[in-house]
């Protein structure tokens, strides 16, 4: 009974926590003594996984299925678990995939253990290490059911290169009917989404004002980051909400996050906290941020970003 | 319209996360419990559809008796009855399986529940509710407006948001957004003492086991202190980022 694991895509194209999912189901599998099979839905080249191990794909095609719908996904990966008799599910963080998942759950009964960081630290029962308090602790969590489905945090476990041969199978599903319908979305285009960048840059009330978030933006773009704001700056209208991280808003677990005229308030570190390196700028070297951090900065930030952003660049030129 | 909030009793964001009974429990010692912020979105939410729309609104915890003075801060928010289901909240599945059993036999035209507590985080009672009783489901939900039995709705994805059409019963987890944190309601007095007065059932557990158990809670290491570059010397800190983080 193999482990299986959704891998979402994005206008036919693999999303980039596949490839950490992928490694992580394949890891998971070899412990396990048996194979992974990843599960895709409108996929149209699923031929990267194999660079992660992956050997098998069941491909699911149906234009119905690209306006994404909870209910009906979890329906889909319902008839696949059903198909391979697996009892471990893995499945991203994504905020459709923690929406589809416990859909999934109730309908075979599974125990949903998420904001999983690593391989389980037991085999039997099946014992998984989580974050849990918004960050401020983990537990060890275990299953008491036969299927578990597993959540993985984003960035948690990172990419096992292996590249094996792939065998492609198209599956045939029924899908079921929704009272559910998208109207409208809008994503902003153009940009790295916070949920798919290794590198976030984050600024605060520092920079007085929405006439100077260009200084943000260039950086984030000399480094390929998405840009986020705290909690004040949203609620002033000077950022979206959607950039919004803490406690409240996003929550933020990427290789880098650069903070920049961000005082540091609890709930807001208890959205970002998950972040592997936290690199602080602030003027104020009381600012409860720099605690927090793992590099820090004292300085003003209209002096100290663009020049950073200046060295950057020649970084970057280097050693491109 | 009668609309059902899940209200989770959690420790206040400010609190110090300790460990008790060898780690296996949380300490609750010197910890203020509130009402949590995700769920109280949506309470605030509720009370508007009341007072313009004419809906009732109770509210349900799954808990023992410590979450009574949370569940009468909801009353005295506005709430009309609170429904305790008298037992340990185990875990998401169990919690979802008792409030299930509840609205089984008390039909609601809405249940509105946060998209996560702020303890655990499992992110799981309001989809697993959906999963139970085949209703309606959307998360992350930042806007909801009812007309009759039509319902437009608002998520957050990945990126942006999208708007969504449907109807009702539904089940939402709701966050920032569906209000302000500016429209939070601070009891008053008058509330508080008609509080006391409504009621409160205490319902007894539906017999079912959860499917999780933790073992043992662990706190981060003690982080290390931050390394100060200084800010004349920013190759430094690019040197630090690319060769000791390696994030560079």
């Amino acid at each position: 009974m193999p482990v299986i694991t959704y891998i979402e895509s994005s206008n036919g194209k693999i999303k980039k926590n596949g490839f950490e999912l992928a490694s992580y189901s394949c890891a998971l599998a070899k412990l396990l003594n048996t194979s992974a099979v990843a599960l895709t839905i409108n996929a149209s080249d699923t031929s990267e996984l194999s660079n992660y191990g992956i050997s098998q794909v069941l491909k699911v095609s149906d234009e119905s299925l690209n306006e994404f719908n909870a209910a009906i996904y979890a329906d889909v990966i319902v008839q696949a678990v059903s198909k391979t008799e697996s009892n471990t599910i893995v499945l991203s963080s994504s905020l459709d995939s923690k929406y589809l998942a416990p859909i999934l759950s109730a309908k075979i009964e599974a125990a949903y253990i998420n904001n999983v960081i690593s391989l389980p630290t037991s085999l039997n029962p099946l014992t998984l290490k989580r974050t849990a308090f918004t960050n401020k602790a983990f537990s060890d969590t275990s299953s008491k059911s036969e299927k578990v489905i597993i959540g993985l945090s984003n960035n948690s476990f990172g990419l096992i290169e292996n590249s094996v041969s792939l065998q492609e199978e198209v599956f045939a599903v029924s899908l079921s009917d929704s009272e559910l319908s998208i109207e409208s979305s809008e994503k902003v285009s153009g940009k790295i989404s916070i949920a798919d960048a290794d590198i976030v840059v984050s600024a605060g009330r520092g920079m007085k004002g929405p006439e100077n978030w260009n200084l943000i933006e260039d950086l984030a773009d000399t480094l390929g980051a998405a840009t986020a704001c705290s909690k004040p700056v949203s609620d002033m209208g000077w950022r979206p909400h959607s950039e919004h991280v803490g406690q409240t808003g996003k929550p933020v677990a990427t290789n880098l996050y650069i903070a920049i005229g961000i005082s540091g308030a609890i709930q807001h570190l208890a959205g970002i906290n998950s972040s592997k390196i936290k690199v602080v700028i602030n003027n104020d070297p009381e600012a409860p941020f720099f605690k927090a951090a793992d590099y820090g900065i004292v300085g003003d930030a209209f002096d100290v970003v663009p020049r950073l952003n200046k060295k950057l660049k020649e970084f970057k030129a280097q050693n491109s | 319209m009668k609309i059902l909030v899940c209200i989770s009793h959690v420790p206040d964001t400010t609190s110090k996360i300790n460990f008790a009974e060898n780690d296996t429990k949380f300490d609750v010692q010197g910890v203020q419990f509130v009402i949590n912020p995700n769920d109280e979105f949506g309470l605030t939410r509720a009370m508007w559809f009341k007072e313009k729309q004419g809906a009732s609104v109770d509210v349900i915890n799954v808990g023992n008796q410590s979450s009574e003075p949370t569940l009468r801060k909801a009353l005295a928010i506005g709430a009309d009855k609170a429904i305790r289901i008298n037992t340990e909240p185990e875990d998401g599945f169990y919690v979802a399986k008792q409030i299930s059993e509840y609205v089984k036999n008390n039909s609601y035209d809405l249940i509105i529940a946060g998209r996560e507590s702020i303890d655990y985080n499992g992110a799981m009672v309001p989809g697993l509710i959906a999963g139970f009783l085949n209703i309606n489901y959307v998360t992350n939900c930042t806007k909801l407006e009812i007309d009759n039995q039509n319902v437009v709705i608002d998520r957050e994805i990945d990126g942006g948001k999208e708007t969504l059409k449907g109807k009702l019963p539904l089940i939402i987890g709701g966050q920032k957004g569906l209000v302000e944190e500016s429209d939070l309601r601070i009891p008053n007095m008058r509330g508080i003492m008609q509080a006391r007065q409504k009621p409160l059932d205490v319902v007894e557990p539906y017999d079912f086991s959860a499917n999780t158990e933790t073992l043992k809670f662990q706190k981060p290491q003690p982080k290390q202190a931050v390394k100060l570059v200084d800010s004349e010397n920013l190759d430094e800190l690019i040197n630090l980022l690319h060769n000791e983080a390696k994030v560079l």
